[in-house]
């Protein structure tokens, strides 16, 4: 990226193109006070404090552009003077409670209060009375406190894409004229603004009706929005932080986790709050609200250790999910080479199958964007991903092309969803068929591809979708009328020739697209959408997600999507399906089925290891075992023990078994180099962001490039369709793994989620029968979900859920009341 | 003043007063002419009738000095630091506290812990508070700290006890609510000092 040349402050400074002011100068630890601008968001010019003068002119540093040349002067008599009217003006009427507040301490307001050195008083005005409200099941808005600065409303729209809060009248007492001639011009406007506004949830309800990501809390300057559970439970200060890794998706976002002893009776450290660089990394309520899911035991048992010995010994097959660290899936990888037992993991086995077809078909080890790249992009589009529920990082960076970007997205999905249109003007949702993901890509194909580069069995197949129609269109058409006039001075007859617009039937020839068809829209009308949609769109990228790797046809979807990237322009960013599926797709060898005796690490199994307190071994959980993890980014990424341990860990079983180092992270430098690892030592990685926004952590997998030849790719099969009543194997929002609905603030239920329409005909509980298996499970009604198509829960391993399915997400059942 | 005087290193030399103190004896006939001397002066007499006077004030008039500890305790300044107190507001008899924290952050030996939680007032409750009296050095800063002069050093200076542990819940410091018309403010460390009035801006108000 270009860069170009300014001067803050008669400091010179080498910065982005098209970069605003203050991002610029926060990249250069330049300080420009700013309350309500947020990185990644659009400005909002709520506070007004950025005021600086540029080249001569007062302009808001978060909304200006730095140009060639510019010369920026942060603080100028009279920009000084706004700045602390400003300031003056946010503290009338702001309860002086900063002693039980939650910020303690780390309040915006408290920060340029003093920093502005605003030591009096000058305006008034009588204060309204603002009540506290719980919104949700774990936000807590205090109107009193907020200085309405939009922060809150702004990430959940441009970030989260929620949409839930927005700003509502306050009905404040009107200002005082007279404050308009004798104040600093920007402080009044402010004020006006501040004086007539509160923010509330968007539905016009009480509540809020959104996913509970808590973003906004983590966003909020002063204490005005905090968690419903950490309200008054302490103080900042006394949190120790450790940074680590969330565990529960695969986007592995940088979370700090916030320690304490648990209460004066016991002084066992406790998890009060995750907290995250707000700035740079937006969490979802899993991994806000999901922390305490550890495991407590007294202390090293050594009976069962001896017994899991034993068992390791004789074992044919471990079974395990991809919660585990990238350290202990070497460990089994380890476990297998030396002493051949079957490693089974089924969400890890399809997503490794997925990759390795893709590898193959494109030469490049791994896919080529990651999620950050995808953000940049202007257009976007998402094939076989149940965006609101498989990934909140890719939604979210879905969302924010939409509304940083001017962009545009193409949703391809069976389930309907009514949040994802919701995102932006420029989103095109296909709800199409089961089974039909071939013919989304081959649609890809047609839009973006250079045909010129396509093989030419697939372009004469994609031509074959292609036929003509006539169709009768009203057009306007400007026809030339002659009229006669006399004109009056003369009496003179005139002619004069006008152009008057008429509507004519016009027939037409319109190209029908067969694959937008098949996958259920109207062609031109699509067509029409698609056509604006590609306005000054310069860059593209598509997320695949975990449907494409549980297909049927998932080698040949594998090739096509290596295919859209070799002929087009459009790069491919996926999303693995578990925490962490790509490490272990990378690390382990893994098999199809477990067969004889099988050890279960947090699954089920003859002898079970498990971080959820109920098998026979107790194992560390995420937050108590440091590690690294690979994630979405193709990063990986260190985490660190948040709370102590005093059990056994999958190390200890190795040191008996085999020659294992000392600690689990002295595997860190052995992960395989040649998978893109590197041998680099544990202590030695890095984990957090820079003031520009880099991402700072671990290091970036390596993607080795090889030839390859022609990809031969097969046409749809439509064999593959599903009809009938369908069950999807998909988690609510907030519901990853057993280890977040063990966390106390995770109320989302295991349970089949449906329309609500579908979930009234459904009934309260239903029996589903998938063949050979059957379960019963509650019916749940998701107001964002649309259509026939229902949701089975896979989070609870106990349930096994992923053997009902049989490997694949999508199933044709029969469901009976009960 | 200058610092010329400091500067003068010269012992003997600066403006000292020299007492006069007579000849100090060295021969043993001298010495013992002074011891001579001494006796037979009645010194020793006056000596004694103070003893005398102040035993017949004491068991005749009534005008006993000792104090009978543990049973008497003299006042002690208000500046001493002993066992602390909480106070409670004297409109509400409800406790000052209001659970900041600030007590357990600057207390240099670490021993105050409190536990807060969000109460059905929508108020931060402190549900328990305890100081570990085994490790307080009774320095002071908690009660200087306190923004609400909650928490204040007390009288109770006798801090030998069965248990360590016996003065240190939030109860066991807290003004009885039966007593609260003999909680007395606060003088020492954190007090308000008397021309505090004076020291305040006023904000402006629009009502």
């Amino acid at each position: 990226m270009s860069t170009v040349n300014i001067k803050i402050d008669g400091k010179e400074f080498a910065v982005k193109e098209g970069e605003y002011i203050l991002n610029a100068a926060r990249a250069n630890d330049v300080f420009i006070p700013a309350i309500c601008y947020l990185t990644r968001c659009s400005p909002t010019l709520a506070c007004r404090l950025c005021l600086v003068e540029a080249d001569g002119k007062q302009v808001y540093a978060c909304n200006a552009k730095v140009k060639e040349g510019m010369e920026i002067t942060v603080d100028t008599p009279n920009i000084l003077e706004e700045r602390r009217a400003i300031m003056e003006v946010y503290d009338v009427n702001h309860p002086l409670q900063c002693g039980v507040c939650d910020k303690s301490g780390e309040c915006e307001l408290q920060n340029y209060t003093l920093e502005l050195g605003v030591d009096s008083q000058s305006y008034m005005i009588p204060d309204t009375k603002r009540e506290t409200k719980n919104w949700s099941s774990v936000l807590h808005y205090d109107a009193g406190l907020c200085i309405v600065c939009e922060r809150c409303t702004t990430v959940c729209k441009d970030m989260i894409g929620d949409a839930a809060i927005t700003t509502a009248k306050r009905g404040g007492e009107a200002l005082d004229k007279g404050f308009k001639d004798t104040m600093p011009k920007d402080a009044y406007a402010m004020w006006n603004k501040l004086q007539k506004s509160i923010i509330a949830p968007s539905n016009g309800t009480e509540y809020t009706n959104c996913s509970d990501c808590g973003e906004c809390t983590a966003v909020c300057p002063v204490g005005a929005l905090v968690s419903r559970d950490f309200q008054y439970t302490s103080n900042a200060w006394d949190l120790k932080r450790t940074p680590a890794t969330c565990a529960h998706c695969s986007s592995g976002c940088q979370i700090y986790y916030e320690t304490k002893p648990a209460s004066i009776e016991d002084r066992n450290e406790k998890i009060y709050r995750v907290t995250n660089e707000w700035n740079y990394v937006s969490l979802c309520g899993a991994g806000r609200f999901g922390y305490d899911f550890e495991n407590r035991v007294d202390g090293k048992d050594e009976k069962a250790f001896a017994a899991a010995v034993e068992a390791f010994k004789k074992a044919d097959s471990i079974r395990f999910n991809s919660v585990i660290s990238n350290e202990e899936a070497l460990m089994l990888q380890a476990l297998k080479e030396k002493m051949g037992v079957k490693l089974v993991n089924p969400d890890a086995r399809a997503f490794q199958k997925f990759l390795s077809a893709y590898s193959q078909a494109s030469g490049q080890s791994l896919y080529s964007f990651d999620f950050k790249e995808v953000m940049a992009t202007d257009f976007v589009m998402s094939v076989g991903a149940a965006l609101r529920n498989d990934n909140p990082n890719a939604r979210y960076a879905f969302n924010n092309v939409q509304k940083m970007n001017k962009g545009a997205g193409l949703y391809f999905h069976p389930v309907g969803d009514n949040l994802v249109p919701t995102f932006g003007k420029s989103v095109e949702v296909f709800t199409h068929k089961v089974g039909l993901e071939e013919a989304a890509l081959y649609l890809i194909l047609d839009l973006f591809a250079d045909t010129g580069k396509l093989p030419a069995d697939v372009k004469e197949y994609i031509a074959s979708f292609k036929s003509e129609t006539t169709k009768t269109i009203k057009e306007k058409v400007m026809k030339d009328v002659t009229e006669t006039v006399v004109d009056e001075e003369t009496g003179e007859e005139k002619e004069i020739s006008k152009k008057v617009p008429e509507m004519v039937e016009k027939e037409i020839t319109v190209e029908k697209n067969g694959l937008v068809e098949l996958l259920g829209k109207e062609s031109d009308a699509f067509m029409d959408a698609f056509e604006k949609m590609m306005k000054k769109k310069e860059s593209f990228s598509l997320i695949v997600g975990e449907d494409l790797y549980f297909h049927e046809k998932a080698e040949n979807i594998a090739k096509l999507v290596a295919l859209i990237e070799r002929t087009s322009t459009v790069k491919v960013a996926m999303i693995p399906p578990k925490t962490n599926s790509l490490g272990v797709a990378l690390i382990c060898d893994l098999d199809d089925e477990a067969a004889g005796y099988t050890i279960g690490y947090n699954e089920n199994g003859d002898f079970k290891l498990s971080a959820l307190g109920a098998g026979d071994l107790d194992m560390p959980a995420m937050n108590q075992q440091e590690g690294t993890l690979t994630n979405m980014h193709k990063r990986v990424i260190p985490t660190n023990a948040a709370l102590e341990y005093r059990g056994y860990e999958l190390n200890d079983i190795m040191k008996v078994l085999i020659d294992a180092p000392k600690e689990t992270v002295d595997w860190t430098a052995s992960l395989p180099v040649e998978k893109g690892f590197q041998a680099v030592e544990f202590d030695s990685l890095p984990n957090g962001y820079l003031n520009d926004g880099t991402e700072n952590r671990g290091y970036q997998l390596a993607v080795t490039l090889s030839d390859t030849g022609d990809i031969d790719v097969s046409k749809i099969d439509e064999s593959g369709i599903l009809e009938g009543e369908i069950v999807y194997r998909c988690n609510p929002q907030r519901q990853f793994n057993d280890f977040s609905d063990k966390a106390h603030e995770i109320f989302e239920a295991f349970g089949l989620y449906a329309s609500p329409a579908r979930a009234e005909a459904l009934g309260n509980k239903v029996e589903i029968d998938f063949g050979e298996r059957n379960i019963i499970v509650d019916v749940i009604a998701d107001e964002r979900m649309e259509g026939d198509i229902v949701s089975l829960s896979d989070f609870k391993s106990a349930e096994d859920v992923y053997r009902l399915f049989d490997g694949s997400r999508y199933k044709t059942v029969t469901m009976r009341k009960v | 003043m200058g610092l010329e005087q400091f500067k003068n290193r010269n012992v003997g030399t600066q403006n000292y007063k020299m007492l006069d103190l007579g000849e100090t004896p060295t021969s043993g006939m001298d010495k013992f002419k002074q011891v001579v001397q001494r006796t037979f002066k009645v010194e020793l007499f006056i000596g004694l009738w103070v003893t005398l006077r102040e035993m017949i004030n004491a068991l005749l008039r009534g005008q006993m000095h000792t104090v009978k500890y543990p049973f008497e305790k003299l006042p002690i300044s208000p500046r001493y630091r002993a066992i602390h107190d909480m106070l409670r507001l004297l409109e509400s008899g409800h406790y000052r506290c209001i659970g900041c924290g600030l007590c357990e952050k600057i207390c240099i030996s670490n021993c105050i812990t409190m536990n807060t939680r969000y109460d059905e007032n929508q108020r931060k409750e402190v549900s328990e508070y305890t100081i570990n009296f085994g490790r307080c050095i009774f320095c002071g800063y908690c009660a200087e700290v306190c923004p609400e002069l909650a928490i204040v050093h007390g009288p109770r200076y006798e801090t030998a006890s069965e248990q360590r542990a016996s003065f240190s819940l939030f109860e066991d410091m807290l003004t009885p609510i039966d007593q609260l018309n003999l909680q007395k403010e606060y003088d020492g460390f954190g007090a308000v000092t008397p021309n505090a009035d004076d020291n305040i801006k006023q904000t402006p108000l629009a009502y």
